[in-house]
């Protein structure tokens, strides 16, 4: 009787994990909550990181196109969709908001962007999640649109790569600013 | 019509699949031998059709035909035509059908090789193999058709992501498809074995050499990856627990497993069922990685589909594939009596311990990799694990495994003393404490568990280094009669003693290079120097060049040791136009006891001043050595006559594995 269970406890932890996995997939990592598009951008304020004076809050994203982009030196994506960041700071593209999320060690930010370069216009300290949930960020990096009322146009999750500035958010941006 | 045509071979291979994955089964189950032999010229046929389809792509990449959608999506007429060539298999639809034509390869492999198997295991291997292979073109065809055609065809492409531009890269999908596939073979002999309702030592010698060949493409793809990722994403780093680089560690580790409890089956004719379930289990941790790199379920670098319809069907393809082989394992298992008792201390008890130490290892990175995926499921939202947990999970984990390793082949089969075997480890013993001695003197501080790490590798080596010793009874025998020994000494032996000491000498690097990494980050203007660990590193300015495809910034360095020039570097930091992203070429001078490694950043100013970032990582070059020396290790003992498949006879299996024989691989 026992022996046969250790056959069947396989089984068993497949379908465990099988059905996570179901749940996982019914979860479009990139979907934005649609409550949030076209809503202003949550209220917060955030403190700066180590280094910095100013921090972000709401109102920072008023008066200009921004992006808001979330990342954390602790997050793998977040290097790789670094460089094109870097890019688009010097070419003075667009100004990019840093959201710097969920660091252990308040020196981590700090750090990270002192070694890869910093392309962030503001940056709020968000080690809590505090601005993280208002936004509705499912992980990191995301980055988000926002007009210069301030309200949420676009969110894409996952890392922003050449083609998704060249094809979405640029034309969205030029758009929005002529509006 | 060229895509038409590779479209419609590919059906045709499907056909050709779905009779060899029925008529065999049934010319199995009924014992007629005519229905049995179906198998054979299917799965060369199936080979046929799929390379032709492979090749009807490839033809399409290199000509760029701008009116497939594959192609204009990943290829770009500027682009060398090394990397046309790698773009069929750089997308989620071209690397689909890398996958199916690798499975077809090995399907066909055992048409050709597997003569002496008994047929019925033959035919329902082939056939298990058959059911994959259908699942797969199902998969492509409805939902990741390469050939789809995009009209009107735009005069030129969108290009390939300038990081995978590499030839590192360009060559590390095969090989890790190649490593994935292979225990697809290791699968179908599990299940045809549970339908058979037989396991025995016959079994394990066709299985392993199979799992062997699978074991060594997998850890040279894995090896290329990270290697891959140390020079071209500039960060200096080789290994970052990233989910897709866990996706290929995860079968590693399982198949490492099967490879060394399918000998036990083989010897002592026990363990069958734990046996069985690696083969499964292994097989279903290379679906997960083709899962996890494909459905975008977890974001990533390398993660190019995010498509939850793909995902969906995947997902229904692995409840298929692993829910229907465990429910088989959970029916027919049982029923698979062993014979061999052994006791704890004795050569299947370090091996049983060694694969207990690894399938928690896979677990435990498992558990780190889906977490994030678990935690999404229960509302707790997307998170990242990273490599602390890792860290401090795996390391614990790996550790008494190596130290394990040493011990084990020093022992006998069914029950040992663990005395005298420690005994003749004393050299080994004194290696380890002159290693962490040595390592403190040399490093003078540093973290303890690193110290340790070394002295771990240096136990490692020389206990592997005893083990052969004792094996030719050097020194016990008259120095003739060694050598005699030594020639006789089988290959599958000098396998696993070249394989071990090769993971010594790689864990010593994996420490050097995760320990004791210098680095500098800084600005310098044309002219300026600075020092790492001994070296000085001069900046004589960065210019502009012209690349086949992208323009860059190229530095140089002139680095100096004690006055005396080394190396002059020339890192890079490249711009692909088409692609629009930049990448950074590092400049890498590898030596005995590190490698200098150079990245030139971003222009600071207009003086010629530019960030640079100087690491000094050291005993890199151990770690790439010891995989090679690893996988030459697998390639060594694939080479052994009783590997070869088809040339043992069963009955020979029981004689070799006599009780108490002196120890062999």
């Amino acid at each position: 009787m026992n022996r046969r269970f250790l056959f069947v406890l396989p089984l068993v932890g497949f379908a465990v994990i099988a059905s996570y996995f179901a749940v996982g997939l019914t979860r479009d990592p990139s979907a934005l909550p649609s409550v949030l598009i076209d809503t202003p951008a949550p209220e917060f304020a955030l403190d700066p990181i180590k280094g910095r004076d100013r921090g972000l809050s709401r109102e920072d994203l008023e008066g200009e196109v921004s992006l808001v982009n979330i990342f954390g030196s602790w997050c793998f994506a977040c290097r790789v969709e670094h460089p094109l960041l870097m890019q688009l700071k010097k070419e003075n593209a667009v100004p990019i908001h840093g959201i710097d999320w969920r660091e252990i060690d308040p020196d981590d930010g700090p750090k990270w962007l002192a070694r890869f370069g910093d392309p962030y216009t503001l940056i709020g300290d968000d080690p809590v999640s505090r601005a993280a949930i208002a936004f509705g960020v499912t992980g990191a990096p995301e980055t988000f649109v926002v007009d210069k009322n301030g309200v949420i146009r676009y969110k894409h999750a996952g890392v922003v790569t050449g083609q998704v500035w060249e094809e979405i958010l640029r034309p969205l941006i030029e758009e929005l600013r002529r509006q | 019509m060229i895509a038409e045509a590779g479209l419609f071979a590919l059906t045709l291979a499907l056909l050709v699949a779905l009779v060899q994955a029925s008529v065999p089964m049934i010319g199995a189950h009924r014992g007629n031998a005519a229905w049995m032999e179906v198998a054979r010229p299917a799965a060369i046929a199936q080979f046929l059709l799929i390379a032709f389809s492979f090749a009807c792509l490839t033809y399409a990449f290199v000509t760029s035909d701008f009116s497939l959608l594959a192609v204009v999506r990943y290829s770009h007429t500027a682009k060398p035509m090394l990397y046309k060539i790698s773009g069929v298999w750089a997308n989620h639809e071209g690397s689909m059908l890398l996958w199916v034509l690798i499975l077809s390869v090995y399907g066909a492999a055992v048409a050709a090789f597997g003569r002496n198997l008994p047929p019925s295991l033959r035919a329902r291997v082939m056939g298990v193999q058959a059911m994959i292979a259908a699942g797969f073109i199902l998969f492509i065809l409805f939902t990741s058709n390469p050939f789809e055609r995009m009209l009107p065809a735009p005069d030129n492409g969108q290009g390939l992501n300038p990081l995978l531009q590499d030839p590192g890269l360009a060559f590390h999908p095969p090989f890790l498809y190649m490593g994935y596939v292979g225990f697809s073979i290791a699968f179908s002999f599990a299940v045809a074995a549970l339908i058979e309702g037989r396991v025995d030592a016959a079994w394990a010698r066709w299985v392993r050499p199979w799992t062997l060949v699978a074991w060594i493409f997998l850890t040279a793809g894995i090896a290329m990856g990270s290697w891959w990722a140390y020079y071209e994403l500039g960060w200096g780093g080789w290994w970052f627990w990233d989910p897709v680089e866990n996706a290929s560690f995860m079968p590693w580790l399982a198949g490492t497993a099967l490879l060394h409890s399918a000998v036990v089956v083989e010897k002592r004719d026990t363990l069958k069922g734990w046996t069985i379930f690696l083969a499964i289990v292994t097989f279903a941790l290379s679906l997960l990685g083709t899962f996890l790199v494909r459905s975008g379920v977890l974001t990533s670098v390398h993660t190019f589909a995010t498509d939850p319809a793909r995902g969906t069907f995947i997902l229904v393809l692995l409840l298929v594939v692993i829910g229907g082989s465990l429910a088989l394992f959970a029916w027919r298992g049982p029923a698979l009596a062993s014979t061999g008792v052994f006791q704890p201390i004795s050569r299947e008890g370090s091996l049983l311990l060694n694969n207990l130490l690894l399938t928690t290892a896979a677990a435990a990175v498992l558990l780190g990799t889906l977490y994030p995926l678990f935690l999404d499921a229960v509302g707790g939202g997307k998170v990242s694990v990273g490599p602390p947990f890792f860290n401090a999970v795996f390391l614990p984990l790996i550790a008494p495994m190596v130290a394990v390793m040493a011990v084990g082949p020093l022992l006998t089969w069914k029950r040992a003393d663990v005395g005298p075997a420690l005994t003749r480890l004393w050299v080994a013993f004194a290696a380890a404490l002159a290693a962490v001695v040595l390592a403190w003197a040399v490093i003078a501080d540093g973290p303890i568990f690193a110290l340790l790490g070394m002295g771990l590798a240096a136990w490692l080596l020389v206990g592997t280094v005893v083990g052969f010793a004792e094996r030719v009874r050097l020194f016990r025998v008259p120095f003739p009669e060694t050598l005699r020994r030594i020639g006789r000494v089988p290959r599958a032996a000098w396998g696993m003693t070249l394989a071990h000491g090769g993971l010594a000498v790689a864990i010593a690097g994996m420490i050097g290079a995760g320990a004791w990494k210098v680095e500098s980050i800084q600005t310098m203007k044309p002219g300026d120097t600075v020092a790492v660990a001994g070296f000085t590193f001069t900046f004589e300015g960065a210019r502009q060049v012209q690349g086949p495809n992208y323009s860059a910034t190229r530095g140089t360095f002139t680095v100096a040791r004690d006055g005396r020039p080394v190396v002059t570097l020339h890192p890079e930091k490249r711009d692909y136009p088409v692609e629009r992203s930049p990448t950074t070429e590092a400049a890498i001078h590898p030596t005995f006891f590190g490698d200098l490694y150079v990245v030139i950043g971003d222009a600071q100013g207009s003086d010629g001043a530019f960030v640079t970032r100087i690491y000094f990582n050291p005993l890199v070059v151990w770690m790439w050595g010891g995989i090679l020396v690893m996988v030459a290790g697998g390639m060594v003992s694939l080479s052994d006559r009783r590997h070869r498949v088809g040339a043992p006879k069963p009955s020979r299996a029981a004689a070799g594995a006599g009780a108490g024989a002196p120890a062999r691989a």
